[in-house]
C-alpha cells in the first residue's frame, strides 16, 4: 500500500493502549481526508488477537506476533516497522509519544531516514501532506507545521483526538516478520520490576488533581488524593514535592516530569513556577487553592480561591461526593 | 571510563522565543539543558567511582561558551562543540547525523543524554544518534551501575509499570532522567579551572559533512505558522470562607460541566 498512512500501536498487558486507539482514529481521519490507504501497525506477543480491539477504529490491522523475551520492546517494535516500510512504502507514521513510542520513532528516523514532527498535539489532512499542530516552549506557542518530502514521522502526544469507531470496521491481517530486515542493538532485560505508584497514566488522565509544596509534607496528599478520587482523577505534583520525596517522579509535571493537557486541572498549593506551569498551561481548565493571592498561579488559573487547602479540599470532595451520590 | 555527555544549550526555560524563518532564537541567554545536567552529574560520579574523565559535545550555530564553561567548572575535563553558521536550522535528522559524526571522532564507553530537552522536548534524538552508532540504547533511566571490568553497563529504566533492570554492552547510549541526582554547583576552583579547559571548536568540514546536508535549506519539516494560544479570559478569584467558597467551585465546575 504505498503511499498510506500507519498508526504504530502498542500494547500494555496484552491490549493495546490507549494513546494506540487514538492513533488508529487519526489515521482513519487522515485517510478520509486524503483518499490514501491507512492500517494499524500493531507488534507484540498476543498481537493477533489483541488487534480485534482496534479494528473498530476503521483501518485494517497488521497484527505482527513477536515475542520480545528478553530484549525492550521499542527495539522489537522498531525492528519489525521499519521492516514492513521497506516492504509496503508506507509514507507517513503516526508512533505515540509514550517513552517506548518516543524511543521507536528516534530509531525509525535514523533507520529509515525519515523526517520527523514531535510533540503534536492535532494532525490535520493539507493538501498533500499532514499539516501537524504542536505546541512549544511548554505551550507558550503553537505552531503549524509540515513535511517538505512525502514521508515523515509524527509523534502524537495523548489526547490529540478522541478515540471513535469508524464508519466500518477494518479487518485484521497476521503479517509475519520472521527475520527482520533490519537489526538494531539493544540490551536485554534482566528483571522486570512492578511498583505500584508507578502505574499512574497522568499524560493520558482527563481530570489532574496536583499538590505542591502547599501540601506541607507526604500526609498533605491525602486530601490531594481524596479529591482525586472523587473526581475520578490522577494525581500531579510539582517538582519541589518529589524532589522532597512526598510522592514518586512518575506523578511530576513540568520541566524535567511530564507535560499533561487534561480537561480540568486542580492545582493545590502550587505557586505555578515557570518549571511547573511548562509542563500544564495548556489545561482545558486551571483551579487553584493557595493561600497566597499574588502567587504566579493567578495569572494563568481559571478560577483562582484563595484559601487554606485543608480547609477547602475535604470540603470540594465531599460535595463532589454528594453530587455525584457517592 | 570515558563518558562523552551530550550537552545542549537551549534558551532560558520562560523565555524562549522563534526569530526569522521561525527558528528558535539562540543568540543569547543559554543554559545547559536541565535535563542533561542530570546526566552530566551521573557522569563525573561516575569518573570518580571508576577513573577516566567525562568530555561534553555540543553542537549549534553560534558558541554556547556560557554553558559549557558551567559544565567544566562542574567537572567535566574538556569540551567539543561543532560550530558552524550553516547548522542553522537544522531538523532532526541533520542533527543526528551531525552528533554521530562528531561522536565517530570521540573515544567512549558511554554517550549520556537527558530524556529531553527543554526547547524541543521531543526525546528523540537520542535513539536516533544511538542507531547511527550501532550502539544500544536505554532511555528514560534512573540509575547507571556500568561494569567496566565486564564491558557492560546496567540500567535502571523507568517503564509504565515500574521499572526494568536492563544490561547492555559497552559502549552505550544512556538517556538519562531527573531520577539520576541533583547536579552540583560548580566550586570556586572549579570555577578557576574551568577558564583554562579546552573547548575544541569543530566545524562541519572537519566532520566531512557536506554544508548543503544540513541546515535549514536542506530540512525536510517546516514551521508554517506560530501563534500564541488565544489568551485565558483572566481568574475568577474567590475569597470567600471555605464553605462558600466550596459552593462556588462546585458551580463553576457544573457551569463549564466539568462536574
Amino acid at each position: 500500500m504505498p503511499g498510506a498512512i500507519w498508526a504504530i500501536a502498542e500494547m500494555a498487558d496484552g491490549e493495546p493502549t490507549r494513546l494506540s486507539h487514538e492513533l488508529a482514529t487519526l489515521a482513519a481521519g487522515l485517510s478520509a481526508a486524503s483518499g490514501r490507504p491507512a492500517a494499524t501497525v500493531l507488534v507484540g506477543e498476543g498481537a493477533a488477537a489483541a488487534a480485534e480491539a482496534l479494528v473498530a477504529h476503521g483501518p485494517d490491522v497488521l497484527a505482527v506476533e513477536a515475542d520480545p523475551r528478553d530484549r525492550p520492546l521499542a527495539a522489537v517494535i522498531a525492528e519489525r516497522v521499519a521492516t514492513l516500510v521497506r516492504a509496503r512504502e508506507p509514507s507517513f507514521l503516526l508512533v505515540g509519544a509514550s517513552n517506548d513510542g518516543r524511543d521507536v520513532a528516534g530509531m525509525l528516523q535514523a533507520t529509515l531516514e525519515w523526517a520527523t514532527l514531535v510533540n503534536c498535539a492535532g494532525v490535520r489532512w493539507n493538501g498533500d501532506g499532514p499539516q501537524v499542530e504542536m505546541s512549544i516552549f511548554g505551550g507558550r506557542l503553537g505552531t503549524l507545521s509540515h513535511f517538505t518530502p512525502d514521508h515523515g514521522i509524527v509523534v502524537v502526544r495523548p489526547s490529540a483526538v478522541s478515540a471513535e469507531p469508524g464508519p466500518q470496521p477494518g479487518q485484521v491481517e497476521t503479517v509475519e516478520v520472521a527475520a527482520p530486515a533490519v537489526s538494531l542493538q539493544a540490551g536485554r532485560v534482566v528483571e522486570r520490576v512492578a511498583e505500584a505508584s508507578a502505574a499512574v497514566a497522568i499524560e493520558e488522565a482527563p481530570v489532574i488533581v496536583a499538590g505542591g509544596r502547599g501540601v506541607a509534607g507526604p500526609e498533605g496528599f491525602g486530601v490531594v488524593e481524596d479529591l482525586a478520587t472523587a473526581l475520578g482523577a490522577a494525581v500531579g505534583a510539582t517538582r519541589a514535592v518529589v524532589d522532597a520525596g512526598w510522592i514518586g517522579y512518575a506523578h511530576q509535571i513540568g520541566q524535567t516530569g511530564k507535560s499533561v493537557k487534561p480537561r480540568l486541572y486542580v492545582a493545590a498549593g502550587i505557586s505555578g513556577a515557570i518549571q511547573h506551569k511548562v509542563g500544564m498551561q495548556t489545561s482545558g481548565t486551571i483551579v487553584a487553592v493557595n493561600r497566597d493571592a499574588d502567587a504566579p498561579i493567578a495569572e494563568f488559573a481559571d478560577l483562582m480561591v484563595v484559601g487554606d487547602l485543608f480547609e477547602i479540599l475535604p470540603r470540594l470532595t465531599a460535595a463532589i461526593r454528594a453530587r455525584r451520590g457517592q | 571510563m570515558r563518558i562523552v555527555v551530550l550537552l545542549k544549550a537551549v534558551p532560558v526555560v520562560g523565555n524562549e522565543k522563534l526569530v526569522d524563518g521561525w527558528r528558535v532564537d539562540r543568540s543569547s541567554g543559554l543554559e545547559a539543558n536541565g535535563n542533561d545536567e542530570y546526566v552530566l552529574e551521573a557522569a563525573l560520579k561516575l569518573v570518580e567511582a571508576h577513573g577516566g574523565e567525562v568530555v561534553t559535545l555540543s553542537m549549534g550555530p553560534t558558541p554556547a561558551t556560557e554553558a559549557i564553561r558551567k559544565a567544566l567548572a562542574m567537572g567535566a575535563a574538556r569540551a567539543v562543540q561543532v560550530v558552524d553558521d550553516a547548522l542553522a536550522g537544522s531538523d532532526a535528522l541533520a542533527t543526528g547525523r551531525v552528533l554521530a559524526a562528531a561522536l565517530g571522532r570521540l573515544e567512549y564507553d558511554l554517550v549520556v543524554a537527558g530524556a529531553d530537552s527543554s526547547d524541543g522536548q521531543g526525546g528523540v534524538t537520542g535513539a536516533a544518534v544511538a542507531v547511527r552508532l550501532g550502539i544500544p540504547y536505554l532511555s528514560y533511566v534512573a540509575a547507571i551501575e556500568p561494569d567496566p571490568g565486564a564491558g557492560t553497563v546496567r540500567v535502571r529504566r523507568i517503564s509504565a509499570a515500574g521499572f526494568d533492570v536492563i544490561e547492555a554492552s559497552m559502549p552505550a547510549l544512556i538517556a538519562g532522567t531527573q531520577l539520576l541526582g541533583e547536579p552540583r554547583y560548580p566550586s570556586l576552583r572549579g570555577i578557576m579551572q574551568a577558564r583554562t579547559k579546552e573547548i575544541a571548536v569543530w566545524t562541519l568540514a572537519d566532520l566531512g559533512i557536506d554544508p548543503a546536508t544540513v541546515g535549514s535549506g536542506a530540512a525536510t519539516t517546516e514551521v508554517e505558522s506560530a501563534e500564541p494560544p488565544p489568551p485565558r479570559a483572566g481568574a475568577t478569584v474567590v475569597r470567600e470562607a471555605p464553605d462558600a467558597a466550596v459552593e462556588r467551585i462546585v458551580e463553576f465546575l457544573a457551569s463549564r460541566r466539568l462536574i
